[in-house]
């Protein structure tokens, strides 16, 4: 990179299996945005293993997508994303550079920075441009969210992850023209032997609708009841890390520090105490509604509806009771 | 031998601790400290690696960027079954971001040459970052696996390790060779509590220390603490309160659901998909 010239910012799209993840989309928006105080060029970054459409990016607002196609990239190796993030990096010398904080995402950034020789924030919620100095201000909370930390790199680029669900996604405007620029892949192997050995139908984060439960539940059976109430509302079951830890479902449907961070429409709570490390993960749901036999549980602290009473009862009350709405 | 380095950091106990607001750091002296708890996980799951391996076949170092009192984490770290343990301690290191952390820990790790597999956790409960496990792997040229829920297999013979790597809603299996960086899940094990006796007798074990002086010809001092970390805090906020309508029923659910049900046609949520 040449960081004298650094200018523009490049966001990394991921893609997978001839998707682009949202996040991308929400960090073009938010990528407009910052465009305006700062006068440049929005970039994005696509290693794909297979066509895409790349003009989807330029619609969502990216005046320039360098992609590079290559079926290797079918598999999550950080190195040998890297090294091609590295070739874009170069190509358009970026002033910002942005990724979704994704697992994958979380995983390949921090390699990126390092050969990059630039600091990297994590994780972050909102992005700012410093009036006075033009630099981008990355706003990460800290401390279990209770405080939001305004951080600045010194030098070039200013690299963060960002946390998906945090930006409106950019909208499509077909009539937006962009240049698309192919790159050659690196050469060389993946040194890492890499094999898919389960895929998981649905991802969490996607859900509309969480029904969790945690250790009110008394058998793992008894999370059909749950279940049974999700499928009503074309929703996901979620769960606290004890019942996770004991069996009951897998750890994709963990919710919270050690889990997934879940921003769904709405979150009920059944037989969950709400401790900090599950808080963290779902406290930014639309509508949270606890329920918990114990009229001190922490968890009725942060809902928007609670009912002191057994999941038991009230669970199989409401599934009644939604049947008859529909 | 295959030779490992779990790499720990001491963290304050986070449901206890206060924050600086002025100074926009941790006031670490609030709360008592700990053994980051994901960190525990790469301990244990290195003490699993020697256990079947055999006594005499893996050593364990446990690796430690902190202050003096750090000691008392790499203490539980050898009652917990790490062979050797070293802190790296010195004014100079202060105030490091995960940049200067990676930095100072990796040329830590050269320095030490030997070794084939470490070990880190998925994130401190401080940083909160989980950048420093992949920063290391790039600092030494070496390949990473992430988010490992499980040690398939490792194959001393030919000197590599297989992993299950959580990513893309997707486990992967994937077959590293020494030397290599893993960081670990939560789900990776259950840690063991260290028995009495290790206790006792990690109390009295030697900690390595190293202060600057042991890294000084790999690196300058401005390469790292504050002085070299491109991250600033510029200042702190306190994070808006999300308002909640807080409507609680304390005797009998029945309202409740219709309530509910009134809110999920409101949303036009019931649907289905
Ligand atoms: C490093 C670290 C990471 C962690 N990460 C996570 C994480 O990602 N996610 C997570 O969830 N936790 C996490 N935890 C664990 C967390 O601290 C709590 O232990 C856990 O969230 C508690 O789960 P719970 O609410 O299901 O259980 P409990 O705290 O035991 O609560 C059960 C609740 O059910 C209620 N109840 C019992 N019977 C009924 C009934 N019939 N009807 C209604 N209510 C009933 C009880 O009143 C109680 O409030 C983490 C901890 C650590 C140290
Ligand atoms: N100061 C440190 N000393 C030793 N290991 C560390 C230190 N900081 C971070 N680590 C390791 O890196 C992992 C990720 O930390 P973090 O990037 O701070 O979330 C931790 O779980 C540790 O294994």
């Amino acid at each position: 990179m040449d960081k004298e010239k650094a200018s523009g910012i490049l966001v990394f799209a991921e893609e997978r299996k001839g998707d682009v993840h949202n996040v991308a989309y929400e960090l073009l928006n938010k990528a407009q945005e910052l465009k305006e105080d700062l006068d440049c060029e929005v970039a994005s970054a696509v290693l794909s293993s297979q066509k895409l459409d790349y003009s989807e990016l330029i619609y969502r607002g990216a005046d320039k997508v360098y992609c590079i196609e290559d079926e290797k990239f079918a598999s999550p190796e950080e190195n040998y994303y890297k090294k091609n993030l590295l070739k874009i990096t170069n190509a358009f010398n970026p002033e910002i550079l942005l990724l979704g904080a994704t697992g994958f995402g979380r995983s390949l950034a921090p390699r990126l920075a390092i050969a990059l020789e630039t600091g990297l924030t994590a994780d972050c919620v909102d992005l700012q441009i410093d009036e006075e100095s033009n630099k981008l201000i990355q706003i990460r909370p800290a401390f279990s969210g209770n405080i939001l930390a305004h951080i600045k790199t010194e030098g070039l680029p200013q690299m963060a992850t960002i946390r998906y669900k945090e930006f409106t996604e950019a909208p499509r405007d077909t009539s937006r023209s962009g240049e698309i620029i192919k790159l050659e892949p690196t050469e060389g192997e993946i040194e890492v032997g890499i094999e898919k050995i389960e895929e998981r139908a649905k991802d969490i984060t996607e859900a509309k609708i969480i029904i969790a439960g945690g250790q009110g539940l008394k058998q793992p059976q008894d999370l059909d009841i749950l279940q049974d109430l999700a499928d009503k509302l074309g929703g996901m079951v979620g769960a606290s890390r004890d019942i996770v830890d004991e069996g009951y479902i897998s750890h994709a449907h963990q919710v919270g520090y050690s889990g997934a961070r879940v921003k769904p429409k709405i979150y009920i709570a059944c037989g969950i105490s709400g401790a900090t490390q599950h808080i963290v993960g779902m406290k930014e749901a639309d509508i949270i509604i606890a329920i918990n036999k114990d009229p001190s549980a922490p968890i009725f602290n942060v809902a928007d509806y609670g009912i002191v009473g057994d999941l038991y009862e009230v669970v199989p009350d409401l599934i009644a009771k939604i049947e008859d709405c529909m | 031998m295959l030779d490992i380095i779990v790499l720990v950091k001491q963290v304050p106990d986070v449901k206890k601790v206060k924050f600086d607001r002025e100074r926009g750091v941790i006031d670490r002296k609030s709360a008592p400290n700990e053994l980051n708890p994901f960190d525990l996980n790469a301990l244990e799951a290195a003490v699993q690696i020697k256990e079947e391996l055999g006594e005499d076949a893996a050593k364990i170092t446990a690796l430690s960027m902190g202050p003096d009192m750090a000691e008392d984490s790499l203490k539980e770290a050898l009652a917990r079954g790490a062979d050797e343990a070293i802190l790296l301690s010195a004014r100079e290191f202060a105030g490091s971001d995960t940049w200067a952390t990676s930095l100072v820990l990796s040329t830590a790790i050269k320095k030490l040459a030997d070794y084939d597999l470490i070990l880190a956790g998925e994130k401190t409960v401080d940083g909160d970052t989980g950048q420093v496990g992949p920063q290391i792997a790039e600092f030494l040229d070496i390949f990473h696996a992430a988010y490992v829920s499980e040690i398939k297999k490792l194959d001393n013979d030919n000197h590599n390790i297989q992993v299950i790597s959580e990513l893309w809603q997707s486990s992967f299996l994937k077959t590293l060779d020494f030397p290599c960086l893993l960081t670990v899940t939560k789900e990776i094990n259950d840690p063991r509590l260290p028995s009495i006796k290790d206790k006792v007798q990690a109390r009295k074990a030697e900690i390595t220390k190293w202060d600057y002086s042991a890294l000084s010809d790999y690196i300058a001092a401005e390469e790292i603490g504050i002085k070299g970390s491109p991250t600033r805090i510029k200042n702190i906020e306190v994070a808006p309160a999300i308002e909640r309508e807080g409507e609680v029923w304390r005797d009998g659910y029945e309202k409740a659901n219709e309530k509910i049900c009134e809110l999920l046609q409101e949303k036009q949520l019931l649907g289905g998909e």
